[in-house]
């Protein structure tokens, strides 16, 4: 690590600023999420240039990136489909519905459709308990999930789980 | 609104002059509260308010009316909210089209919008706080929720915000502050239940300098959203716990660590922070004071066991984040081996509250050992989602019933799994349980951040289990062995008890295996995490046993222990089970269901969730 974590002095008088960590040190996780931001994902070229910059060890660098689920070092699909699994939405029939969403796009948890249109992912509640079972596509809300209405959903996007097309 | 018309504050006597001159202001008469709350946004309530400001616009009654966008009233689930103030007309589920409606008849004729009120026919509701909701509640970190705007700090100071500050910065001695916080009683929101008075005094006894605090926003329960709720909705009172915090302990940096689920959140003390710096209550020498002190704010990627106070420190160093061993505690050697203070949202939120109306005011609410109230999100199966805050010491019943106004479609109630994964899941015997730190503790769950899950008849109690494990298995953070290994391992007891494999010896097994993580772990995360097995075996016993012995499951959950039958006694032949049928594996004629093909069924439950009647139920 570049970053010098322990200050020698005591009081913040001007003269110890330089030595302050909280003006020297790199962000590492709010780098990555600015990377993230900007690409997607984080591809391996940023995170090594990011290396270099900083003199954070790759090796360090992947540590952090591949513990936060935040972090995706793969790119996701063009939609991004995100169940919440918190308990609230879980007792009132997430399962049903990751179900479902595997079986309209064929592919698992985490995993991207082969035409790089859907992500389908989880997250451990996002805070809005009072519309679960909860769904957000890119970003946008759809509460009260059941069986038929995330098909319906989807259908919006194209995907359709009926036995040929109308 | 904008700051740009405030200018920096450098006395508090100049202060006190702003909060005045704000408050005489002339303003519009009437208020309309529109919740921006993140579950009322979901359902359109953005739309809702820019319709309230067009309409208000085209009527020509912008110096009648203020339209005002706040954070989450708590009622979230008949949302969009909006409430017509100072009367508090409560409308509910309201739409862009109800606004002109809204404007014309309320706010100028006096009228009420019927069909908008909470209620049924006969027995709608006018105010705010008439509803079953509010009554109960008693609402102090939740204030001022719905009554201000978040990205005002105009609102905030009108209220008596940072007023607070000043009396601190004025006649108080940082030891006085910590006497003061001490003999209020409060203890952190965060779910441990540490005395925060305490807190900050061993922080501020120790030698190390610079020294730094931490608001711990990292609600990563499942079900809980109490703290994004205040974060989201009143900013400012955070912010000022934290600056009063600075002063009492000696710190010269905060940290405001705020989950990365929640952008919204993060927005919003963007703003706050940059309002608080432009007026001086943030940076060198606040209200001309001796007090230099600032806030960064930290954004988590996504990790629950980052709510540990250590692992969430390595995070802000740019580490993974993995907690380590206790002693040193972060008071002693924290951030970068500095004292450090971390608290949660909704303590530092009900500090200056404190400051304001004294400790023998804050005491005197709450019970025996737990004082003052406490923010509960009320979810799960229950009619009335939403966040409540009660004083310490309500029974559950009150909460749930009264306030919650019990289970949709009334279903019987079966559990409340209370302090998220680390909690445990209590039976209908221990609804009149005195809602307090101690009386959860000895009911095997704990008081937690405050999430609290309903159950119903519906829900199996060892799928409840594995979820928990399920989940603490993929959140620990894999450094110490028996919480990466233990939980795996009660993971897959917990799922072959699922799938109809369980074994007479399991159940012992499971309990072994809790002793073992709860007694080696190196943090909380480990240390709790067997909580919401042990509470289902000792309270749900017969389910486990039922699933082992019987192989059913009673609540129709898990599947390959699941059948389903028609009760032709309840049956009304409306036929819609069979159109809900994914599979067509339900056969008969007309709307009259005769019996379900068990080849085809894929338990997917759409018919048993749909019958009117309960007509579909488990054999």
């Amino acid at each position: 690590m570049s970053l010098e974590a322990e200050p020698k002095t005591g009081r913040t008088k001007k003269k110890d600023v330089a030595r302050d960590p909280v003006r020297e040190r790199v962000p590492l996780v709010g780098t990555l999420q600015q990377i993230q931001a900007e690409c997607g994902y984080l591809p391996r070229e940023r995170l090594e240039q990011l290396s270099r910059e900083t003199g954070i060890p790759l090796a360090d660098i992947y540590s952090v990136s591949t513990f936060f689920t935040q972090f995706s070092l793969k790119p996701k699909g063009k939609h991004v489909i995100t169940v919440c699994t918190g308990t609230a939405c879980h007792v009132r029939g997430a399962p049903v519905v990751i179900e479902v969403l595997k079986e309209l796009l064929s592919v698992g948890v985490g995993d991207t459709t082969g035409d790089g249109q859907f992500t389908l992912q989880t997250m451990n509640c996002l805070g809005a308990c009072a519309l679960g079972p909860l769904v957000t596509i890119d970003g946008k809300y759809y509460g009260k999930m059941n069986r038929s209405r995330i098909m319906s959903v989807m259908e919006k996007y194209g995907v359709n789980g009926h036995a040929g097309k109308d | 609104m904008s700051t740009a018309t405030l200018e920096r504050i450098e006395s508090i006597q100049a202060l006190e002059n702003l909060v005045e001159s704000l408050r005489s202001r002339p303003r519009a008469g009437t208020v309309v509260s529109v919740c921006l709350g993140t579950g009322c946004t979901a359902g359109g309530a953005i739309e809702v308010y820019e319709a309230f400001k067009n309409a208000a616009e085209q009527l020509g009654m912008t110096d009648q009316v203020e339209i005002k966008g706040t954070g989450c009233h708590g009622f979230c689930e008949h949302g969009p909210l909006v409430v017509v103030l100072p009367e508090g007309i409560f409308y509910n589920g309201v739409t862009a089209e109800d606004a002109p409606e809204i404007l014309e008849k309320t706010v100028k004729s006096g009228k009420l919008v019927e069909r908008l009120l909470y209620g049924r026919k006969k027995e709608k509701i006018v105010h705010e706080h008439d509803l079953p909701f509010y009554k109960k509640q008693q609402r102090l970190a939740l204030r001022l929720n719905g009554r201000i705007d978040p990205r005002s700090i105009e609102d905030y100071l009108r209220e008596g915000g940072y007023l607070s500050l000043a009396k601190v910065l004025h006649e108080y001695t940082p030891e006085r502050v910590i006497g003061e916080i001490t003999r209020s009683g409060l203890r952190g929101r965060g779910g441990g239940g540490f005395p925060t008075g305490r807190k900050w005094h061993i922080c501020r006894q120790e030698p190390g300098t610079p020294k730094y605090i931490i608001c711990n926003g990292d609600e990563g329960d499942p079900g809980a959203f109490m703290d994004r709720s205040i974060m989201e909705a009143n900013p400012h009172a955070v912010l000022e716990g934290m600056i009063i915090g600075a002063y009492a302990i000696g710190a010269q940096h905060g940290f405001m660590y705020v989950r990365a689920e929640y952008p919204l959140a993060v927005r919003t003390f963007q703003t706050a922070i940059s309002q608080a710096r432009d007026l001086g209550l943030l940076g060198e020498h606040i209200l001309g004071s001796g007090l230099s002190f600032d806030i960064t704010i930290e954004r988590g990627a996504g990790a629950f066991v980052c709510g540990e106070e250590t692992a969430l420190i390595a995070s802000i160093e740019g580490q993974r984040g993995s907690p380590r061993q206790k002693p040193p505690y972060p008071a002693q050697k924290g951030l970068w081996g500095r004292p450090t203070n971390i608290n949660n949202v909704e303590t530092w939120a009900t500090v200056p509250l404190i400051i304001e109306k004294g400790p023998e005011w804050f005491s005197a609410i709450g019970t025996e050992t737990s004082k003052g109230t406490k923010v509960f999100s009320l979810v799960g199966k229950v009619k009335n989602t939403g966040l409540v805050e009660v004083p310490m010491g309500m029974t559950l019943r009150e909460v749930i019933f009264d306030i919650g106004g019990g289970l949709p479609k009334n279903r019987e109630f079966k559990a409340v799994q209370t302090g998220g994964p680390s909690g445990g899941c209590l039976p209908a015997e221990l609804l009149d349980l005195k809602v307090d730190f101690e009386a959860l503790a000895r009911a095997g769950s704990i008081m937690g951040s405050g999430g609290m899950i309903v159950m119903d008849d519906r829900t199996c109690m060892v799928d409840v289990a594995r979820y928990f494990m399920s989940f603490l298995a993929d959140e620990s953070c894999g450094k110490c062995t028996p919480c990466r290994e233990g939980l795996k391992q009660m993971l897959s007891i917990l799922e072959r008890i699922c799938e109809g494999q369980g074994q007479e010896r399991d159940l012992e097994k499971l309990q072994e295996l809790c002793a073992a993580v709860r007694g080696g772990s190196l943090c909380g995360l480990g240390g709790t995490a067997p909580n919401p097995v042990l509470s289902t075996l000792k309270h749900f016993r017969h389910e486990y046993e039922e699933h082992i012995r019987d192989k059913r499951c009673r609540a129709g959950i898990c599947k390959s222990l699941t059948s389903f039958r028609i009760d032709e006694d309840k049956c009304i032949a409306c036929g819609r089970c069979m159109k809900a049928c994914p599979v067509e594996a339900i056969s008969g004629k007309d709307k009259q269901p005769e019996a379900i093909d068990q080849d085809k069924c894929i338990r997917c439950r759409a018919c048993f969730d749909d019958c009117p009647v309960d007509a579909i139920c488990v054999k």
